[in-house]
């Protein structure tokens, strides 16, 4: 028999979760409100939330620039990346000569080349896409590698037992074998994607949230800043979860996706 | 249990000469099997028996044309073996069951590898799973299912494109004594009614003698074979065959070579 409704709703981690954000949104106005602090410093949350309401049409316009640039750089970090790993991993010659690079310029922080994408691409969308992808493209490189990789030797032999030429076991088998590495490397790419993105904005920025933030933060609006902020939180959350939501579909399957408790 | 409506087709028949293996690595050469010779009448079953590392899975992958020889030949129905034959169905020690994919999928992706239609032998595939005892379980996942039931959809997979020719690398190494025994049954069974050509290997000296219709024992490593006894028994055997003097007797023929061979 499952539990009463109140007491099921009462031990979801949804409302739970929200229960501790509603609480942790008390502390802050009851911090603000109590002690001297200013508004310029840290506005209290209903300060915030007022100007979200106000500003909306304002701040939903540098949203979806900054979604553009968010979906266009993760669609490319995908459309690179896995091609790449596949060649990565099948073809020896590219290994060797594209692994060592992937390694060097994997411990380069990328964000310190985004100065140097305002040269190269100039205003405009370009340079933030370009951050979005290069900062994104990796943990697809990377994590699809590992799970074409990870294939058991023997479920290759039972292919090749059943006269599965090399496509057949790459769509068969290898591919799905891989998929749950892959949707891991997704939603990195999805969170890396948007940080590319802002990180591009307040460098070469003249719209979106990131410009937003960098530009209000300036004039010590920091209200509008913080609005800003929760804003974006808010899409990039919604974006891993929709990643995480085809994960579902896809990798239903694997025991990574059961639930711990 | 339900009787099979599964066509008796053509069986082949297997023949082995001079076969040798070695494998050779940075650390240096291996020999698996030493010289073996070996013939399989159509429609036999043939248990070879034999220690761990005498070669028999080896000799095994040779056959089904996963790997290559390093001497000898391998005929099936008269044609040598350049790579996976395609009326072969290999059941391997584990059952390497598509976890995306449902048993039934499961049981056709024989179908789908080898470029055949799987509309086709959706209902061959339906008849060996209710043969096993798993007509319920079609559209479940193999998590959903026990050791020894995932091992029998890989026989259905195995049987799907109705094979000239079986081979089976200790199937029933990893399961349970229970499913082990229903198993054996269970095997022999489809087999005595679809009358295939199967090799089927294990290191137990019971389940070679219950299974076979002829035993062959395989030497410690480099294998070869030092004995090949005919089983008269009639298929299909219950386990009370296990308790009948004369499978003692074949029981102890075996276990004399492998002492003689110092396996015991």
């Amino acid at each position: 028999m499952r539990a009463p409704l109140a007491r099921r709703v009462a031990s979801s981690s949804l409302f739970l979760g929200l229960v501790s954000l509603v609480c942790a949104a008390v502390l802050w106005q009851l911090a603000v409100t109590i002690f001297p602090i200013k508004s310029y410093l840290l506005p209290s949350p209903v300060a915030i939330g007022t100007a979200m309401v106000i500003q909306f049409p304002y701040q939903a316009q540098h949203a979806v620039v900054t979604l553009r640039e968010v979906l266009v750089g993760f669609g490319l970090a995908v459309l690179i990346g896995i091609p790449t790993a596949v060649a990565i991993t099948f073809v020896p010659v590219v290994e060797k000569l594209f692994y060592p690079i992937l390694v060097a310029t994997q411990a380069v922080p990328k964000v310190a080349v985004a100065p140097l994408f305002l040269v190269w691409f100039g205003f405009g969308e370009a340079p933030k896409v370009a951050m979005a992808v290069v900062i994104a493209v990796f943990p697809v490189i990377v994590d699809t590698a590992v799970g074409l990789r990870a294939i058991d030797p023997d479920m290759v032999r039972l292919a090749r037992s059943m006269q599965a030429g090399p496509f057949k076991t790459f769509w068969k088998v290898r591919l799905p074998v891989a998929l749950p590495n892959i949707f891991a490397g997704l939603k990195m790419a999805m969170t890396f994607s948007v940080i590319g993105a802002v990180v591009g904005e307040f460098v070469a920025g003249t719209s979106g949230l990131g410009y937003l933030i960098q530009a209000a933060t300036g004039t010590l609006q920091t209200t509008v800043a913080f609005a800003s902020v929760v804003l974006l939180s808010f899409m990039g959350i919604v974006l891993f979860l929709i990643v995480e939501a085809f994960e579902r579909i896809f990798v239903s399957w694997h025991p990574s996706m059961d639930r711990l408790y | 249990m339900m009787t099979s409506h599964i066509p008796v087709g053509a069986r082949a028949a297997v023949e082995i000469s001079a076969l040798q293996k070695t494998f050779r690595s940075v650390r240096g050469s291996i020999q698996a099997l030493a010289e073996t010779s070996l013939t399989v009448q159509p429609g036999e079953f043939l248990s070879i028996v034999g220690p761990s590392g005498c070669g028999k899975s080896t000799l095994l992958s040779l056959i089904a044309g996963l790997d290559r020889p390093s001497a000898g030949t391998i005929r099936i129905d008269g044609q040598q073996v350049s790579g996976p034959h395609e009326s072969l169905g290999v059941v391997f020690q584990r059952d390497l069951l598509f976890d995306w994919r449902t048993v039934l999928d499961n049981v056709l992706i024989q179908v789908e590898m080898r470029g055949l239609a799987p509309k086709a032998h959706a209902p061959m595939a339906r008849k060996l799973l209710e043969m096993v005892g798993l007509q319920d379980f079609h559209g479940r996942y193999p998590r959903e299912l026990s050791g020894g039931m995932r091992q029998r959809v890989s026989i259905c997979r195995a049987l799907v494109h109705n094979p000239t020719l079986l081979l089976m690398d200790e199937p029933f190494g990893a399961l349970d004594a229970i499913s082990r025994d229903r198993l054996n049954v269970d095997l022999d069974r489809i087999c005595s009614e679809t009358k295939k050509t199967v090799i089927f290997i294990t290191h137990s000296i019971a389940e070679a003698v219950f299974l076979g219709d002829r035993v062959v024992v395989m030497s410690p490593r480099p294998g070869r074979v030092v004995a090949d006894i005919a089983i008269e028994a009639p298929h299909p055997r219950d386990l009370s065959f296990r308790e009948t003097p004369e499978f003692a007797g074949y029981a102890r023929q075996v276990r004399r070579i492998f002492e003689a061979e110092g396996v015991l």
